[in-house]
């Protein structure tokens, strides 16, 4: 029997689930995701985690529990730095998150915490890759083939959001291979939705945002659909970068569809008491200003957000758009 | 040209006395107030943390007073307060303020940045010597004011009449503020020393001993910690605290040679294996290290959404029971009243002191 390797559907997997699936089942692992959020995630996630983190931490701590029961070894990798930019690292959460796993929830199978930094040299990918590889006792051709794949699978998904899907669509598309249909259609408005990944993405959690934007007629442009490299480039606009590698990249995409001006309205989604997202939205808000007086809502999420309230704001935010695009 | 700072407990008399050697004008800030808070939270983002917010209000004081240039620290994250200077900046610039903040970011990020703003605060004329020597000088006061509240907090569960060490304090502060050249502050040491020591003490009291630990902003400034070192040491408990501004009592005093930051990281390795930023490895550490120590208990003082200190507060459970010392998290925003601090202070200390009598019949019963 395989061994099982489990990996929380939360967090880094919105960036990087193609990767680690090839690579764990290229090496021959059995790979169990925990179910999209659900209410009972939620619930167990609120239940475990210390009660001052913010929602997607203990949402993170519900797709655990969801899987713990399930799986031999549970993927919980430690982000440091994935690229080289000033001081940019991830979120203190994301530093520490293995080590508040260990103290929250009891009963844990083994965690595979890699640490993830990929500045110190070219290879480090490869190097973590053979590190794991090696754990379970994968030959080295073996892992440089997986790892080959894994890479390829990731820049497919990445190419597909480029194109305009999102998380799930190109996921599925690379699963199933029916590309066109999944795309957006184009609506009478153009939204730009920027925050973290792992709340613009996961539907359970933004009440479906996106879906919500589609069906008032706007189309919704979110930070991975821009080019990695033209994104970095955004970078110039400012004195110091943050110190977080996804307040940066949202940051960076506020800068990029400002200028472009192809959208009518920026939406920042954030989580209720994100510590970064303090900064951040007070930044995207001055920035907004300057460039045009462009449109700005932020969209606050918690625990206890109700639908009726986020289409309520949805709708006059789009009303408000509608009025100001035939003036 | 007047220039003020961060109000940070009391190294204002340090800094005043090293802008003004400068030949500027310095503008000392208000002690954080009711006022200060309140104007900060008008304009800060509402998930800031309390010491951005209360160094915003203290900027929008000291503008008021006539300031027109502020020096502060920067950092290199992933804790928020590296990006404060930047987005105070922003804000003021907005509510219209002919400000600047002069923000000195960590050398080991740019070096040149580093000299580049040293230069731009260098009178002209004046040699890099003299320039140099200012700051040691600033630097052997704020070490001065350091020791003396060391001493203080040392002192104070012993004190027979409540309020002379806090009495004392207050004089030795104004002879420290009157000091200008280097060997009057060394002289004025001397004598602050003696006159601390010489508050009638009670030496046979036993009293409990409690480790501060947590963010520096409000272990550091009493007004926003309802002044809590003093409020336990006056309550007859034998505080100590892990952050001081200067090393002075990390090299000198501080327990069995457990001194640096290394230490103190190894410490939590077991709990805690990354640096998180801001205070969060350190305070893991220090609980482990109070807990060898023999203290009775440990609080950690954090502000509200403080993320390192989050990250703690959730491995801490954890350590307390390994290492079997009672901690008590208090975070501290704008709305943290002082009558609900105390409260949750005196059902601590009922908790510590049972639980040292308990331990006492134990150990009793054993011999």
């Amino acid at each position: 029997m395989p061994v099982r390797v489990g990996i929380p559907r939360y967090l880094g997997y919105f960036s990087f689930y193609p990767l680690w699936k090839t690579f764990f089942e290229e090496i021959e692992l059995e790979v169990i995701t925990s179910p999209p959020t659900n209410q009972q995630i939620l619930n167990d996630g609120v239940a475990e985690a210390v009660n001052d983190a913010c929602i997607p931490i203990k949402l993170y701590h519900g797709h655990v529990v969801a899987i713990k029961d399930q799986v031999d070894v549970l993927f919980v990798p430690r982000f440091v730095k994935v690229r080289k930019l000033e001081t940019e690292t991830f979120c203190p959460k994301f530093l520490g998150l293995p080590d508040l796993l260990r103290a929250s929830i009891n009963n844990l199978p083994e965690l595979l915490d890699t640490r993830v930094e990929l500045t110190s040299g070219r290879f480090e990918l490869f190097r973590i890759a053979r590190e794991i590889g090696e754990r379970f006792g994968v030959s080295l051709a073996r892992i440089t083939r997986a790892y080959i794949l894994a890479c390829q699978a990731l820049r497919r998904y990445r190419g597909l959001m480029c194109k305009g899907m999102l998380s799930d669509d190109a996921l599925e598309c690379m699963e199933k291979g029916n590309q066109a249909s999944k795309r957006q259609n184009l609506g009478e408005l153009s939204i730009a939705v920027l925050g973290y990944p792992y709340l613009v993405y996961d539907h359970f959690i933004n009440m479906d945002l996106v879906k919500k934007l589609n069906g008032l007629g706007a189309k919704a442009f979110t930070a991975e659909m821009i080019p990695p490299g033209r994104l970095l480039r955004e970078a110039k606009n400012m004195p110091k970068q943050m110190f977080w590698y996804y307040s940066n990249r949202a940051i960076h995409a506020a800068y990029y569809y400002l200028k472009k001006k192809r959208v009518d309205g920026i939406i920042h989604v954030t989580a209720f008491a994100c510590g970064p997202d303090a900064m951040l939205d007070r930044l995207m808000e001055m920035e907004s200003k300057k460039w045009g007086r462009m449109p700005f809502l932020t969209l606050s999420i918690d625990e206890e957000t109700g639908t009726g309230g986020v289409d309520t704001r949805l709708e006059a935010f789009i009303d408000m758009l509608k009025r100001r695009s035939v003036k | 040209m007047k220039i003020t700072y961060p109000h940070m407990g009391y190294s204002y008399v340090a800094f005043k006395m090293l802008i003004n050697d400068l030949g500027y004008e310095a503008v000392v800030p208000p002690e954080p107030s009711k006022r200060t808070i309140d104007l900060g939270v008008r304009y800060a983002p509402e998930f800031a943390c309390i010491p951005f917010k209360v160094l915003l209000g203290t900027y929008l004081e000291t503008i008021e007073m006539g300031a027109e240039m502020a020096i502060t620290s920067g950092g290199m994250g992933p804790c928020r307060a590296g990006y404060y200077g930047i987005m105070h900046q922003r804000i003021l610039n907005e509510l219209g303020h002919d400000f600047h903040i002069h923000i000195f970011e960590p050398p080991q990020v740019n070096y040149l940045d580093f000299i580049k703003k040293l230069k731009a605060i260098k009178p002209r004329g004046m040699s890099w010597r003299t320039f140099i020597q200012l700051i040691k000088k600033g630097y052997g006061k704020l070490e001065a004011i350091d020791e003396m509240e060391y001493l203080m907090y040392r002192i104070m569960p012993f004190e027979i009449n409540k309020g002379d060490t806090a009495n004392a304090f207050k004089k030795v502060l104004e002879i420290l503020d009157e000091a200008q050249t280097a060997e009057e502050i060394e002289d004025a040491r001397w004598e602050c020393r003696k006159m601390i020591a010489k508050v009638p003490q009670d030496r046979s009291r036993v009293p409990l001993k409690i480790g501060i630990i947590g963010e520096i902003y409000v272990v550091l400034e009493p007004a926003v910690n309802f002044y809590l070192q003093k409020t336990l040491g006056e309550m007859g408990v034998y505080t100590d605290r892990s952050i001081w501004l200067t090393s002075y009592t990390q090299k000198n005093v501080l327990v069995e040679g457990k001194i640096g930051e290394k230490d103190i990281h190894e410490m939590a390795h077991p709990y805690l294996n990354e640096l998180i930023g801001g205070h969060g490895l350190n305070s893991i550490g220090e609980i482990v290290i109070y807990a060898e120590d023999g203290y009775d208990g440990v609080i950690q003082l954090a502000p509200f959404s403080c993320i390192p200190e989050i990250m703690a507060k959730g491995i801490v459970p954890r350590v307390s029971r390994e290492e079997g010392i009672p901690v008590m998290t208090i975070f501290i925003d704008e709305q943290t009243a002082a009558a609900g601090v105390l409260t949750r202070l005196e059902a601590f200390l009922d908790l510590l002191k049972r639980r040292r009598e308990q331990q006492a019949i134990k150990e009793k019963s054993l011999a």
